[in-house]
């Protein structure tokens, strides 16, 4: 059987919605295989959110609880996730393009002998299975075959909707992968920066903020227009690099990609590495005192203004709005 | 301590890549490389390592023999000797860390520092699949990097905030954008590096077969966003995101 593996991801407690576009991406591939589509997830106490993935149009869920899954180790997780393709006869294995993703999924691959696709954003049957991936930060677009029986591959999330649960009651079994904890590795810490805000991958509105606001205490108004909309906030590696943001903030080729309903571009010149990462987003409003900017290249609605007057003037207008 | 780093010449990323009419690859005509901004966080590193313990970098590169100038570069900032492993094919990530586990059995580093990814084929993969291949831990994506007594503690930036773990030397680091700030090649630097050794291998004398597991099929450009309308102010904004996109 060509069925498929997805690989789901959970942070503090709770599943990571990225895992459900991984599961779209893996219906689709199982439509063109005609196989089935089966999730693995490890961590330890992790039945409720096996129950849960369980909900979705799925064949089955694999899941393991251990004290070697309870900090996510590539050491641990990757043997353990080759165990879990080879007893559901997995020909292909998937995982959100997330840093855990990219971390993970190219030991799963050495361990299957298998190729593997990073970032696809699309899948089609053409005399076999063909994948599509963004390079050069997202200026070149391939396509790809992947030559050997196993194809691993790591799924752009924002090109894919996320699954919706169906009710429909997989089964879900705990397994043993019997590959145990890795020797001469170990988890320190984990330090989640804790917001209010959506997750900005989730966001269906986010609000970046670039190097031209000059401070971290300015980027104070770019969050209070994210909150008027309840969206999240992203920053340019230019922010990031420069102290004004943390850097889980960070969208670009080599940060974050994002692809909400609505997207603010405050103060970003538009470089191609920061384009790569929101390029994708439906609606890009553009708000640069410098009419040249290149992000006026790519925005539907553009503020030729300084952004210390447009933004709080905006934000001002949105609340009586909102009100 | 020895330190292996790896260095990849790419296409330099701040000019707009453009595709052949027949969509067989990029236009390489007129074009300017330089090392993979991420490698040069990564040979930082290795040389600030070097600094703190004692000991060797090595610089490796597979790629074409034009790479010698990156991997100088690299050595102008500090590596002691050079290693290329020629090849005009443009080869998968596993290829690459096919090639890399027989230059690591060679030289038996205690520790190798890669970028996190190249930043024209953006994949992401090398530096996990060779650890794979050795058989050794990976800590990628590091922010801050402490060796001492034959472990690293790398704090590493991962998505939801900052993850810390420890392996056990040898193992593979990957850098990312904020480990540190690489030094400019002082011009010192650069005359010593004409004369540090370089030497130059085959895949072939490695014994590897650089057959791709990942075939590109085609090459195409994204499509094009249209530019949009410059507005006269803030109220037309509001009125337009309510009354013609419909998104507040």
């Amino acid at each position: 059987m060509a069925n498929v593996l997805v690989v789901a991801e959970h942070l503090d407690g709770a599943l990571r919605k990225v895992t459900l576009s991984a599961i779209t991406f893996a219906q689709e591939t199982a439509e063109l295989t005609g196989g089935d589509v089966h999730v693995v997830l490890l961590g330890q106490d992790v039945d409720g959110i096996a129950e849960e993935l369980a909900g979705y149009d799925v064949a089955g869920v694999l899941y393991a609880n251990d004290a070697a899954y309870a900090n996510y180790l590539a050491e641990n997780y990757a043997p353990a996730i080759a165990a879990a393709a080879e007893k559901v006869d997995a020909t292909v294995v998937c995982a959100p393009a997330s840093t855990t993703g990219k971390d993970l999924l190219p030991r799963v691959a050495a361990k299957l002998d298998a190729g593997m696709v990073s970032d696809a954003i699309s899948v089609e049957d053409d005399d076999g299975l063909k994948f599509r991936r963004p390079l050069w930060a997202g200026n070149v677009i391939t396509t790809v075959e992947v030559a050997t029986p196993v194809k691993v591959i790591t799924v752009r999330t924002t090109d894919f909707d996320a699954a919706e649960p169906t009710g429909a009651g997989a089964s879900v079994e705990a397994f043993d992968p019997g590959t145990g904890a890795a020797d001469g590795v170990e988890f320190v810490s984990f330090d989640l920066v804790k917001s209010e805000r959506p997750e900005l991958t989730d966001a269906e509105v986010v609000v970046a903020g670039g190097r031209g606001l000059r401070s971290g205490e300015n980027f104070d108004m770019i969050m209070a227009l994210a909150d008027t909309l309840g969206g999240a906030v992203g920053a340019t590696r230019a922010a990031v690099d420069s102290g004004y943001a943390p850097n889980d903030w960070q969208i670009g080729q080599t940060g974050k990609v994002v692809a909400p309903n609505l997207y603010f571009a405050v103060a970003i010149s538009g470089a191609i590495q920061h384009l790569a990462g929101m390029k994708g987003s439906k609606n890009i409003v553009a708000i640069n005192k410098d009419p040249e900017a290149p992000i006026f290249q790519v925005s539907d609605y553009g503020l030729v203004a300084d952004a210390f007057e447009a933004v709080p003037e905006l934000t001002e207008k949105l609340k009586d709005l909102v009100d | 301590m020895k330190i292996l780093a790896t260095v990849k010449r790419v296409t330099d990323p701040d000019m707009k890549v453009k595709i052949k009419p027949d969509q067989s690859g990029v236009v390489t005509e007129g074009v300017e490389y330089k090392m993979n901004s991420f490698d040069e966080y990564g040979v930082e590193e290795a040389i600030k390592l070097k600094e703190e313990h004692g000991g060797e970098v090595v610089v490796v590169s597979v790629g074409p023999s034009a790479s010698t100038k990156e991997l100088r570069t690299a050595m102008a900032m500090g590596a002691d000797r050079g290693i290329l492993v020629e090849t005009d094919e443009d080869l998968d990530s596993d290829a690459v860390a096919r090639v890399l586990v027989e230059v690591v059995n060679r030289e038996e580093p205690d520790v190798i520092l890669m970028g996190k990814q190249a930043v024209d084929s953006d994949r992401n993969q090398t530096a996990q699949l060779l650890a794979s291949y050795l058989d050794w831990p990976q800590a990628t994506f590091a922010y801050t990097v402490e060796v001492s007594d034959g472990w690293a503690t790398v704090a590493r930036e991962v998505d939801g905030g900052t993850a810390t773990k420890r392996i056990e030397l040898p193992g593979i680091i990957t850098a990312d954008l904020r480990l540190n700030e690489p030094r400019y090649a002082s011009l010192p630097g650069i005359m010593k590096a004409k004369r540090k050794p370089l030497d130059t291998l085959t895949p072939d004398e490695l014994g590897v077969d650089v057959a791709s597991r990942v075939n590109v099929l085609k090459y195409e450009a994204p499509e094009e966003r249209a530019a949009g309308e410059i507005l006269e102010d803030v109220d037309e904004l509001i009125d337009r995101l309510k009354n013609e996109a419909n998104v507040i």
